[in-house]
């Protein structure tokens, strides 16, 4: 009998968990605060250019995103190699870009409207051709305020 | 003293919490967007005259791209490393050279008369340019005016740009104008 006693002595005590959740919460508001969501999924393949003079873009609720490049690879049998322009969540024609952008704005408030940023999301390789097209659409409705994306330099 | 509560099981509120976790872990993302900002230029009214705006030759540089993306500021070829300091020697013009760009008095508020450089860098782009050649040059751009906006900060408030308070950011930006021109597209190489 004697036997059993000492080998119950010997297990070692459970570890307090009571504090286990305020930990998680921790993580769990650590990534609430520092991520946004995500809005759309990026159908073409996309490698931002690299700047070293970028500036942070403010007000992310009131910016558009317009993703210019190739599609990526599970895509390229319906859609070809060609760039393309993806709004929201489908590939569009630069005409198209007119009813996009009068959609965001009607989604805006009218105080807000005239903070209207674009940004230009493009590949890297991309041709200048399909961006001036876009550029000279923005300018047709008037969203002048736009943001060509890019990616810090690594130093 | 009535009866005590028995405590709530609280050994599930940290899978709850792991659960709600992965769900902002999958459904959101950190990167924030960076890039360069830019204004567009509103398009000219169809029924307003075509008027040329009466630039000075000498306050204008064109940077052409073509599509094999070599570049050409004023009038000679150059390497993108090049750029910055021609465009910052075109803005600043420290000998008064008659070829570079003329200077105007103006007065800023809060600060009082200032010589601002009157100099307009005009790009034009290829449909063939690739827009990383064409990133890179807009970069260059916004360097050289971001370093003479430092030197004429350090030069008045002691300080770089950045670490100016919003009132002096604002004298500084009056001061050194980035006056950038995306012009109209145009084939830069046409053969």
């Amino acid at each position: 009998m004697s036997r059993f006693k000492q080998k119950e002595k010997r297990t070692v005590p459970q570890p307090p968990s009571g504090s286990l959740s305020d930990i998680v919460f921790m993580l769990l508001f650590f990534f609430m605060v520092t991520t946004t969501m995500r809005e759309t999924e990026s159908k073409v393949q996309l490698r931002l250019p690299e700047a070293s003079e970028i500036v942070k873009l403010e007000r992310k609720d009131l910016t558009s995103y317009i993703n210019i490049g190739t599609p990526t690879r599970n895509l390229q049998a319906q859609y070809g190699t060609d760039s393309r322009i993806q709004l929201n969540d489908s590939f569009k024609t630069v005409t198209e870009i007119r009813d996009f952008i009068a959609a965001e704005r009607d989604a805006m408030s009218e105080a807000d409207r005239s903070f209207m940023t674009v940004a230009i999301k493009a590949d890297e390789n991309t041709r200048m051709g399909i961006v001036t097209d876009v550029k000279q659409e923005l300018r047709k409705c008037s969203a002048l305020k736009i943001m060509y994306t890019a990616r810090k330099t690594a130093e | 003293m009535g009866k005590k509560t028995p405590e709530i099981n609280s050994s599930s509120t940290a899978d709850m919490a792991f659960l709600l976790l992965c769900f902002f872990m999958m459904t959101t993302t950190m990167d924030q967007d960076k890039g360069l900002q830019r204004r567009l230029p509103p398009m000219p009214d169809p029924n307003q005259k075509a008027q040329d705006q009466k630039v000075n030759r000498r306050n204008i540089i064109v940077v052409k791209i073509n599509s094999a993306d070599r570049l050409l500021a004023g009038t000679e070829p150059m390497h993108v490393s090049q750029l910055k300091d021609k465009i910052k020697e075109f803005l600043s013009n420290p000998a008064d050279d008659p070829n570079l760009p003329e200077k105007e008095e103006k007065e800023i508020e809060g600060f009082g008369p200032c010589m601002v450089s009157k100099g307009v860098i005009s790009l034009q782009n290829d449909r063939g340019t690739s827009y990383q050649a064409y990133i890179a040059v807009q970069n260059e751009l916004v360097k050289a005016v971001n370093e003479l906006r430092d030197e004429f900060a350090i030069a008045n408030f002691g300080k770089l740009y950045i670490k100016c308070n919003e009132d002096e950011q604002k004298v500084v930006r009056e001061a050194v104008p980035q006056n950038i021109s995306e012009a109209e597209p145009k084939d830069v190489s046409k053969k």
